[in-house]
């Protein structure tokens, strides 16, 4: 029972990870950036989330607050793109990296200046209740995260399959310049990626405040978790972006319990370098070698 | 405009191209070596740590900006630089002997890491050092034998041949010292990028499978890059206990990573100049901004409060402006303002025009 | 003897037979140029001598010497230089930076005598300059020698590529489509360079070429290929009247309807 426990509470974090290492892959697959900043942009969110959800602020309900967070930070990730990193399209994949690291610290300091640096939690409806199933007592937090998740990449897959918009972010992520000649606004479509992303980072992060508190630097460090979820499951990869997270997730509370204390932490970090070590591309790529 | 009338080969192969090049330098290091003896000795200190992150940058440019292999770890190999230095000295160990030692202990950690971080690339090589930073950080906590533990250590005064050289107690011997070995680190750096060695380590920055079809064994020469890139750092993270006096697991967090490669980043990366000018921004900016917030409050009617965290939002603003408007860092506008001054009134608005790569997919797919 | 024999090479990708049991030979001081279709596995071949990929089946002699298991980067070494279908120049390098690294597989010193610029770093540095300027003098690029890749025309990058090959000292030279790019009038001096390194510096090329009439102008013999096998081998005339060779450009006759 305890492990089943654990495995639960670690599925549930795992898919706020996997929620937002899909961020990671959806802008890297558009774009071949990758954006360091994905971890401040559910930061944000969940800020955004609790000014509209809790009661010394607006005191809104949850479901509000949910869809003005991510509406947010939709337009965010629209006008981020437009604004600032259309400015340097068509440089190295390297200078959006720094690029976006620079913006996380600015957002971070964006967040202290606004919300303060203590740790802030979310007041959800769900806080504190539990679920009984069969023996097993699963936090009504972690149930509604992993329902969320589940409708959020379904939605996000029929997204990609069924819709012109979809199948156009899929033909950029193949080949720009093709998809540039066949007549696809490959500009336009980058900005509306960016906003999607802004939106499940937003979603994502509304969620894990709902689980645990949050302050401005939380973005940092949990951004990087689900960076290594993102690369764990192939860069290039939806699917395996969410396998990776609810790997890491899974691995986290488990190495914590089993393994000698300090080497918790850093379990998803050694689960990364193993799996770049004897898989480069991640266990879902298909890396080729450069055509000369 | 000067026009250098080559006459030899060595003209090329010489470190500096003639005698007015020669004697800029000379210039430069006799202020270096005036400076102490001019400002305070606050500034004595701020100018010491102007030339350790300086020792830093240029490890981390070797791999970053000159092998191409970006690295967001390099704190990590401050580190095991410090903790062994630290280490051997408090186990009896005069100070150079130490520092030589964490040197080599650095570099061949580096050596050892970088068969397997060899093979990933780009983003996937950023990542992985990055994660190597964040365990480094645990490893110092739970090898307490050599870091400490939690507290840490606590640097022991450097005796250099009868002469006691202690950051607080003699400031402008530890600025000597310092300096000496940044000199000595600068011109091996230097060597090294005029000779076969640089140059393979451009040719795999370039174009890896053009510099292997030339005859340079790109995992070793990765190896070497990544081993001298560790070795310089680790030198830096052994002065930096010095400076800092004490160091733990808390001393070198993976946001000094990222501030690393962000100060080679802004100096101009790919460039040695750019690691000496990165230092003086990130060292010296948090005091300009506070002089400037002083400034502002006593003499316009705003009152600007101490916001935490403002230096480093200014600098992930300069950042930010700088990739969007100047690429190539402070290095790059120093050549511009170089090159307008030389050629004044002829400069051109698109002399540096940069050419953009579109097709280039960095996917390899 | 032969200075480069391939016998029965073969590289397979998933079920994709790239290059499908080819044999040939190339003799010394001989222009051998390799045709085909787009995707025919010319520059698979290319990619094959020069080790970057790894044969299925197949044997690479050169030289008297088996290569087919040696590492890509000691290829360079044993005397065979190539060009790159898409320029793969150092672009942030000058071109005498670019050819010094041409210089590589000659180098007699290691990184730490490097680091300490021994003396005898600097007498291998000016020998290795001394041979530069002879490529640079024999491709007459004086004029770019300090130039950035990054601002050089297209036509002159090429030749920047065959200097940096020539910089190795090669006995063999592989062009992967040296006129590819090019305008009419570059690809006509594109030929006497050819010619000029096949006769003033005594070398023998290997060549990949779409122009037939750069083609037939320098080559001694030419080996058509399509879809991984060979078709044809002769002199240029003979190849292009061969009718395997006619039907693999034009396909067969009765499908054009």
């Amino acid at each position: 029972m305890d492990i089943l426990q654990l495995l639960i509470s670690g599925i549930a974090n795992g898919c706020i990870y996997g929620l937002l290492a899909l961020g990671f892959v959806l802008i890297y697959k558009a774009t071949e950036a990758v954006n360091f900043a994905q971890g401040d942009m559910l930061m944000l969110g969940a800020f955004l989330g609790i000014t509209v959800i809790n009661s010394n602020y607006m005191d809104m309900p949850f479901l509000a607050g949910l869809i003005a967070a991510a509406v947010v930070m939709g337009i965010f990730g629209y006008l981020l793109d437009r604004l600032v990193l259309r400015g340097i399209f068509g440089q190295p994949q390297f200078a959006m990296v720094i690029l976006t690291i620079a913006l996380g610290f600015l957002l971070r300091f964006f967040a202290g200046v606004t919300w303060g640096y203590d740790p802030i939690s979310l007041e959800s409806p769900f806080a504190g209740r539990i679920l009984e199933l069969g023996g097993l007592t699963i936090p009504m937090v972690d149930a509604v995260i992993i329902v969320a998740t589940v409708l959020l990449t379904t939605s996000l897959y029929f997204f990609f399959a069924r819709t012109r918009l979809g199948v156009a972010m899929q033909a950029c992520s193949q080949n720009q310049m093709a998809a540039y000649y066949m007549g696809i606004p490959v500009k336009r479509v980058n900005a509306i990626v960016w906003a999607l992303s802004g939106v499940v980072a937003a979603i994502a992060g509304v969620l894990f405040a709902a689980k645990g508190a949050i302050e401005p630097s939380t973005g940092l460090i949990f951004g990087i978790k689900a960076f290594a979820a993102a690369v764990i499951g192939g860069l290039g990869s939806l699917p395996g972006a969410l396998a990776g997270g609810l790997l890491v997730g899974v691995v986290e509370p488990f190495a914590s319990r089993y393994l000698p204390s300090g080497f918790g932490p850093i379990a998803p970090y050694a689960l990364m370098l193993m799996v770049l070590v004897l898989r480069p591309g991640g266990l879902f790529a298909q890396i080729k070698q450069k055509k000369v | 405009m000067r026009v250098i009338f080559k006459n030899s080969y060595d003209n090329d192969i010489n470190l500096f191209e003639d005698r007015v090049h020669l004697l800029k330098y000379a210039v430069l290091l006799l202020a270096a070596l005036v400076m102490p003896w001019v400002i305070s000795a606050f500034y004595v200190g701020e100018l010491t740590s102007v030339l350790i992150w300086s020792l830093a940058g240029l490890g981390l440019m070797l791999i970053a900006g000159h092998t191409g292999q970006v690295s967001l770890g390099h704190a990590a190999f401050m580190a095991i630089g410090a903790f062994s230095h630290l280490a051997l000295m408090l186990r009896g160990w005069p100070f150079v002997p130490a520092l030589i030692a964490s040197g080599v202990i650095t570099g061949l950690a580096g050596a050892l890491i970088a068969r397997p971080l060899g093979r990933m690339s780009g983003i996937y090589l950023a990542i992985a050092t990055l994660a190597l930073s964040i365990i480094i950080e645990d490893v110092a906590i739970v090898a307490t034998p050599i870091t400490g533990g939690i507290a840490g250590l606590f640097a022991p005064p450097i005796e250099f041949f009868g002469l006691m050289i202690d950051r607080y107690g003699t400031p402008r011997a530890f600025y000597y010292l310092c300096l000496t070995v940044l000199i000595i680190v600068t011109l091996g750096y230097a060597n090294l990028l005029r000779s076969p060695t640089g140059r393979s380590f451009l040719a795999v920055r370039d174009s890896e499978v053009s510099a292997r079809a030339l005859g340079v064994n790109v995992p070793r020469a990765k190896t070497v890059s990544f081993a001298l890139s560790c070795a310089i750092t680790g030198l830096a993270g052994a002065l930096y206990a010095h400076q800092a006096q004490a160091v733990n697991y808390e001393s070198f967090l993976v946001l000094i990573s990222i501030t690393l490669l962000l100060q080679v980043v802004v100096g101009g990366l790919g460039s040695m100049h750019g690691a000496f000018f990165g230092a003086f921004v990130v060292v010296l900016l948090p005091q300009t901004i506070s002089m400037a917030r002083s400034f502002i409050n006593t003499n316009t009617p705003f009152n600007l409060g101490a916001y935490p965290g403002m230096d480093t939002a200014v600098f992930a603003l300069i950042i930010l402006l700088m990739i969007i408007y100047e690429p190539r860092g402070i290095y790059g506008i120093w050549i511009r303002l170089r090159t307008w001054l030389e050629l004044f009134p002829l400069y051109r608005k698109g002399m540096f025009r940069r050419t953009r790569t579109y097709l280039k997919t960095e996917r390899m797919r | 003897m032969s200075l480069l024999q391939v016998e029965g090479l073969s590289i397979h990708f998933g079920g994709v037979k790239a290059v499908d049991n080819i044999s040939f030979t190339v003799e010394p001081g001989e222009v051998f140029t390799i045709v085909g279709p787009n995707g025919a596995g010319k520059s698979t071949i290319f990619n094959l001598i020069s080790r970057l990929y790894e044969p299925t089946a197949g044997r690479i002699v050169f030289d008297g010497r088996d290569i087919t298991r040696l590492p890509a980067h000691d290829i360079a070494g044993i005397g065979i230089a190539r060009t790159f279908q898409n320029i793969e120049l150092f672009d942030h390098s000058s071109v005498l930076q670019n050819l010094l690294i041409g210089r590589h597989s000659r180098r007699r010193t290691r990184w730490y005598e490097d680091m300490l610029f021994l003396p005898k770093v600097r007498r291998a540095e000016r020998e290795d300059r001394r041979i530069v300027e002879e490529v640079i003098d024999f491709l007459e690029l004086a004029a770019y020698r300090d130039k950035l890749i990054a601002g050089l025309p297209y036509g002159v990058r090429k030749l920047v590529e065959i200097a940096r090959a020539l910089s190795s000292e090669p006995k063999l030279i592989l062009l992967d489509e040296p006129a590819s790019g090019l305008s009419v009038e570059e690809t006509i001096d594109m030929a006497w360079w050819i010619e000029d390194m096949q006769k003033d510096l005594g070398l023998t090329v290997l060549m990949v070429e779409h122009d037939m009439s750069l083609v037939s102008r320098v080559s001694t013999r030419v080996l058509a290929v399509a879809e991984g096998k060979a078709l044809a081998l002769g002199t240029s005339a003979e190849v292009q009247a061969d009718p395997r060779v006619i039907e693999a450009y034009l396909g067969k006759q009765e499908n054009h309807e």
